[in-house]
């Protein structure tokens, strides 16, 4: 594994998936540069889950591949993804309900662990080794995203917003060179979304860690990230910066609609006008 | 009420959280050390069937309520363990090494049983592991060679290299041995790594994958473990009838199994206690409810059925978390006094899952 950081984290080439007759996604291809929040954008049905689906294994393209840091994750089973570090949320919050908040972040410390099954059935020195190492990293996730009053109440009785933040430390519990944020502020109220976007930049800044999401809120994608990738019916539209991604025309176009959908829409003019 | 102040990994890590669980955990090993003065002989021996019966529960409270996989076919691996323990003792092997292969037996059938549970859930994996108990147990029975068919093969008196356990004393501490050592190996599971991959997959499948957990190899494992330790459960059974045939683990057996974790309370480790307590005392209790009953019902067959029929259906319905679940509640209740709300334990309606990729 090169750590050069010329070399872009994650690349994908030609991705394609076809789930019988609908193409999900086609030919689409993009690279994801070492520390920059990179968004995709999309209209419902753009195939941008699809795509974080392609990346943790749980599709495989038909055609095309994926690379990530000079490992072919196409060749990869999807357990491995996340000993390579790509961590990941979903959509709609996927936690380990009856299970308590640090048991799930300690799931999510799985790949960091370092005991075999027997020590484990009786609790060796080294299994208690372990463990006590296992909280200790946990806890400075804990503490990075103020989870400390959550920590041993279990997820079936949290509200939706703090769910949403014990997913993301879940993902950050798995110590990742790449984070996938599927929806990262869907559900969440004003306040909430401005806390995620604080921490989605100390993600970045303070821990190094590059950030692949799939938003819709433009307010937040501007806030935080890099590069832009706007797709519509699983192709690309437009790839830059947010503000040359927002006023490209074909993005626009599959927003809003296009001018001549408009025109056809409008009143012709030579209707009456209104009663005053 | 007591609050708990953690200042140290350790503590978190502590199988007793506090100074009231060492306390009564110890009394109540004190008494079952004990219990051999305490009881007479008729007791003993179904003190010597809970606990059996709480190591067959383990087992399955291991797969059904920390995995997330039920199995309807459990009886299958009691009576491999079983009949591999009365074959090989009757061959003259002593106790603990013919117990350690009949545990290796089972667990090897159990992988064997999970291949299908990679592929099917739910009430599918069910039907499975149904089918499973059926062939089983038809072998049992057409196998005449090794298990003697339907005439069933009898058992020698637990041979500890040449230590005979042929007292019911003796025979109790061997299973108290036995349950408080499956017991601690499972409590050390469920706080490590392999533990928490098991409810990680038990709740979701798909994120556990995500967490880089290998499906395939901890249901796998889960299936080996479970059917290992229902295996020893059903060697020590064996023992302690002194006889088996191929009606014991049949259908109903397994059924017991399930209801036991079920009423005892899926996902709870005292469930296993709890339920092996209350399948071992409901029989006697339905027993001497006989003589008071009328003798339409009372005499009646297939009474005790019905009444576990019934039992389970009122837990699904109305406690749902068992036996373990409702002590909870009583607890909290007098914890909480006299601010218990009725709402506590409710479930919250469940937010909408990811539509399941696979």
């Amino acid at each position: 594994m090169s750590d050069t950081s010329n070399t872009p984290l994650l690349s994908a080439r030609d991705l394609q998936v076809r789930f019988g007759g609908v193409l999900a996604v086609n030919g689409v291809s993009f690279d994801v540069r070492r520390g920059e929040v990179f968004t995709l954008i999309g209209p419902n049905g753009a195939g941008k889950t699809t795509v974080f689906n392609l990346i943790s294994r749980i599709y495989t393209p038909t055609a095309g591949t994926i690379d990530f840091n000079g490992v072919s994750l196409t060749s990869t089973p999807a357990h491995r993804v996340a000993e390579l570090g790509i961590a990941r949320t979903f959509q709609n919050i996927e936690l380990f309900e009856y299970a308590t908040v640090l048991q799930n972040l300690l799931i999510g410390h799985h790949v960091h662990r370092s005991t075999g099954f027997w020590s484990e059935l009786f609790f060796t020195g080294a299994a208690r080794k372990a463990e006590i190492q296992a909280r200790e990293a946990v806890e400075r996730v804990i503490e990075f995203l103020d989870l400390q009053h959550h920590r041993d109440s279990l997820v079936a009785g949290l509200p939706y917003g703090v769910r949403k933040v014990v997913e993301l430390a879940r993902a950050l519990c798995t110590q990742p060179r790449l984070l996938l944020l599927d929806e990262p502020s869907s559900g969440l109220n004003v306040e909430e979304t401005d806390d995620m976007a604080f921490w989605i930049q100390d993600i970045k800044n303070e821990l190094g860690i590059t950030v692949l999401m799939v938003e819709h809120d433009m307010t937040l994608v501007s806030r935080v990230s890099d590069r832009v990738l706007a797709m519509n019916q699983g192709e690309t539209l437009a790839l830059g910066t947010p503000s040359e991604v927002q006023s490209d025309a074909k993005v626009i176009e599959a927003y809003l609609g296009s001018v001549e959908d408009m025109s056809s829409l409008r009143r012709p003019a030579t209707s009456a006008a209104p009663a005053p | 009420m007591r609050f708990l102040f953690k200042t140290s990994y350790e503590q978190d890590i502590a199988l007793a959280k506090h100074g009231g669980q060492r306390f009564w955990y110890g009394a109540l090993l004190a008494a079952l050390l004990l219990a051999p003065w305490i009881f007479p002989e008729y007791w003993l021996a179904q003190i010597s069937f809970v606990l059996i019966y709480s190591i067959a529960g383990l087992g399955l409270m291991l797969l059904a309520g920390f995995t997330g996989q039920v199995s309807i076919g459990h009886a299958a691996f009691m009576g491999v363990g079983a009949y591999t323990q009365a074959v090989l003792t009757g061959m003259g092997w002593p106790f603990p090494v013919a117990l350690a292969a009949a545990t290796a037996l089972s667990a090897l059938i159990g992988v064997v049983v999970s291949v299908p549970a990679l592929r099917v859930k739910g009430i599918y994996l069910g039907i499975a592991t149904l089918a499973f108990g059926f062939i089983v147990e038809e072998v049992f029975a057409r196998w005449e060679s090794v298990t003697g068919g339907n005439a069933g093969i009898h058992f020698k008196a637990p041979n500890l290299f040449g230590w005979k356990l042929d007292t019911s004393e003796s025979f109790y501490y061997l299973c108290l041995v036995l349950c408080v050592a499956i017991t601690l190996g499972v409590l050390n599971l469920l706080r490590s790594p392999t533990g928490r991959a098991f409810v990680a997959i038990r709740d979701s499948e798909i994120s556990a994958q995500s967490m880089g957990i290998h499906l395939a190899w901890f249901k796998g494992l889960a299936f080996a473990i479970s059917a290992a330790v229902v295996g020893v459960a059903g060697a020590l059974y064996g023992h302690k009838m002194g006889f088996i045939s191929p009606d014991q683990f049949s259908l109903l057996q397994s059924v017991e199994l399930l209801l036991l974790v079920v009423v005892g309370g899926l996902g709870f480790v005292h469930g296993a206690f709890l339920g092996a307590i209350f399948i071992i005392s409901m029989p006697q209790i339905i027993a001497l409810a006989k003589d008071f009953l009328p003798p339409a019902i009372g005499q009646a067959a297939g009474l005790q059925g019905m009444v576990f029929g019934i039992v389970l259906v009122v837990f699904v319905l109305f406690e749902p978390m068992g036996l373990y679940g409702r002590w909870l509640k009583v607890r909290t209740w007098f914890q909480l006094f006299p601010f218990y709300r009725k709402g506590m334990f409710k479930r919250q309606k469940s937010f909408t899952k990811s539509d399941r990729l696979k």
